[in-house]
């Protein structure tokens, strides 16, 4: 199936001379939730707004569900939904004006039972005759939420939608995310909180200093990745790692109260159990016994030292 | 796919005149007391010395030119502050993200700022007529000038909004350049009243070919030909739209 974003060679060089994006080759599929994991200044907005159209590219070029941005920027633009960074509103028109308002600039037919159903959804439809002047900035947050999904897009980018925001509103975001992808919608999204992107995106790509570095599927990515650790803490310490276990590459941890037995978690023989086996034989005693799975922010940490 | 974003153009408008009717007794009140004033000021004071430029009475004969002193002021700064306001927020990304082209943007927004100035010209000449008797020997040449001159100096106002990098930038044009070139521009003397080389310098003001030309639309009378008057509005909306095509596809001070 033809991706529904496709971007390639995209450069950026802005008039300060920083080059911000170094040639960038990225296929976003139809229907998954992609993020763009990345440190700052690495290029995430950047990449974002050119694809949306508000920052020119130096060189490449974006397709947007077939369309070329510049070429044929109606078609391309009239199914993307942007909530950028920063919170940028008329503070003085009301919640159902400036919604209402982003419809009609997109070009669609006026839906009053769709754009109550949204702010019903972003808990806003208490708020639609208020001022966006007179809300808070997690409600503002939600408006820009609502301005953006007006038009029903079928690609929706999300630049760190979580940053600033509070459990309830998170979740309900969430939960927005989920239903449009639900509905077939594609999420592009940003964020520094990896836990996120390891709970709601099917793929990341992670992006520093205006390259691709890596894309993935997340699954594929922990599991070739990812590392678990065994952490064994001991009845009685020891000083050294006995000779007898030399076949596991041990480390002692906690003054020699913990073995630490770290491998490869795709591996089909992790060798665990025949460690355990061979604990047993040497009579080594162990209290208790623990395993965890590196998380994806390792992963990514990893990644961005190497490269 | 849709080949004008017709309900985007209109979104746009719509939310610029909502904007003006919001602040509508400002609107009318102010050119209102404005007007009022001057002929207090003029018509009155220095007119009572006047009694007539060439053939009509002075009070009927600063009304086209406090018409034109109010509109380019007021088409200026409505439009520059139409696009320099979004500018300064950050909410223009929803326009640069819009599926509408520079062309349906710059009709929308220099509509509503024309539009409004075509309101409050009118409200003038209502207000005018309470102190003076008003004919208006080509009704449909005044209405044509009216609204040409709303929508170039609109344009005008646009490209400074594009222009400026901030709020003191923003005032500096019409209080500078518009202004001044309007008082010189005979809205409140005819130019023939002057001697050389003044009067030969003032055919290089732009605004007396505005005022001329639309005070002939009142009285059958101006200072330079009704075809100099049209030649130079013509050239001065051209120059506009060409600076405008020029600021879009560069993305001029739009965007980075
Ligand atoms: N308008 C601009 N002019 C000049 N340089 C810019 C501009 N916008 C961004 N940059 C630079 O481009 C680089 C990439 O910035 P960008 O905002 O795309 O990063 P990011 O990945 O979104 O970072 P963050 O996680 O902090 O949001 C940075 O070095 C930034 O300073
Ligand atoms: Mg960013």
């Amino acid at each position: 199936m033809q991706p529904i974003l496709s971007i390639s060679g995209v450069e950026k060089r802005y008039d300060s001379g920083l080059t911000a994006l170094g040639g960038i080759d990225l296929e976003v599929r139809r229907g998954e939730i992609f993020a763009l994991l990345g440190p700052n200044g690495a290029g995430k907005t950047t990449l974002i707004s050119i694809i949306c159209g508000t920052v020119t590219m130096s060189s490449g070029r974006v397709l947007v569900g077939g369309h070329d941005i510049v070429r044929d920027f109606r078609a391309a633009r009239s199914i993307i939904g942007l909530v950028p960074q920063e919170i940028a509103l008329d503070i003085f028109s009301t919640v159902w004006n400036t919604v209402r308002f982003s419809r009609g600039l997109f070009g669609r037919s006026p839906d009053p039972a769709y754009l109550e159903q949204l702010l019903r959804d972003l808990s806003l439809w208490d708020k639609r005759d208020s001022k966006v002047i007179e809300l808070s900035g997690g409600m503002k947050r939600r408006v820009m939420i609502a301005k953006a999904l007006s038009h029903e897009p079928e690609l929706l980018f999300l630049d760190e939608p979580t940053a600033g925001v509070d459990v309830n509103l998170r979740r309900d975001m969430w939960a927005v995310v989920r239903r449009l992808r639900d509905k077939g919608v594609t999420i592009v999204l940003t964020t520094h909180y990896i836990e996120e992107a390891e709970e709601m995106a099917d793929r990341v790509g992670v992006i520093d200093h205006g390259r691709v570095l890596l894309v993935e599927d997340i699954a594929t990515l922990m599991e070739k990745m990812g590392k678990r650790r065994l952490t064994l803490t001991l009845q009685h310490p020891m000083a050294a790692i006995p000779a007898e276990l030399a076949a596991w590459p041990l480390e002692l941890a906690a003054d020699g109260h913990q073995i630490l037995y770290t491998f490869d978690a795709r591996a089909d023989a992790t060798g665990m159990p025949a460690l355990l086996k061979r604990l047993g034989e040497l009579g080594i005693d162990f209290k208790d016994l623990d395993t965890e799975r590196s998380s994806l922010e390792e992963i990514f940490i990893s990644l961005v030292e190497r490269a | 796919m849709l080949r004008i974003n017709h309900r985007g153009m209109w979104a746009i408008y719509r939310t610029e005149m909502q904007r003006a009717f919001r602040t509508i007794w400002q609107s009318i009140v102010t050119p209102v007391i404005t007007t009022a004033l001057y002929f207090v000021v003029f018509g009155a004071a220095i007119g009572s010395h006047m009694q007539q430029v060439g053939g009509v009475d002075y009070g009927a004969f600063i009304v086209p030119g406090l018409m034109m002193l109010t509109i380019l002021t007021q088409s200026v700064s409505n439009a520059s502050i139409a696009i320099y306001f979004p500018k300064f927020t950050g909410t223009l990304f929803e326009l640069l993200s819009a599926p509408l082209s520079a062309f349906e943007a710059v009709v929308a927004y220099v509509g509503a700022a024309a539009t409004k100035s075509v309101g409050i010209g009118l409200i003038i000449l209502l207000t005018a007529t309470f102190f003076v008797r008003i004919e208006i020997l080509h009704p449909f040449w005044m209405l044509a000038f009216l609204l040409i001159t709303s929508i170039a100096f609109s344009l005008f106002g646009f490209i400074i909004g594009i222009w400026a990098k901030s709020f003191e930038q923003l005032a500096i044009i019409p209080s500078l350049v518009v202004t001044p070139l309007t008082f010189l521009g005979g809205a409140f003397y005819s130019i023939d009243m002057l001697s050389q080389p003044w009067r030969a310098i003032s055919l290089f003001n732009p605004v007396v070919y505005l005022v001329s030309g639309f005070r002939w639309s009142f009285h059958g009378v101006g200072d330079v030909s009704i075809a100099a008057s049209l030649a130079f509005m013509t050239c001065f909306m051209a120059l506009c739209l060409a600076i405008l095509w020029w600021m879009f596809r560069t993305g001029y001070r739009l965007k980075p």
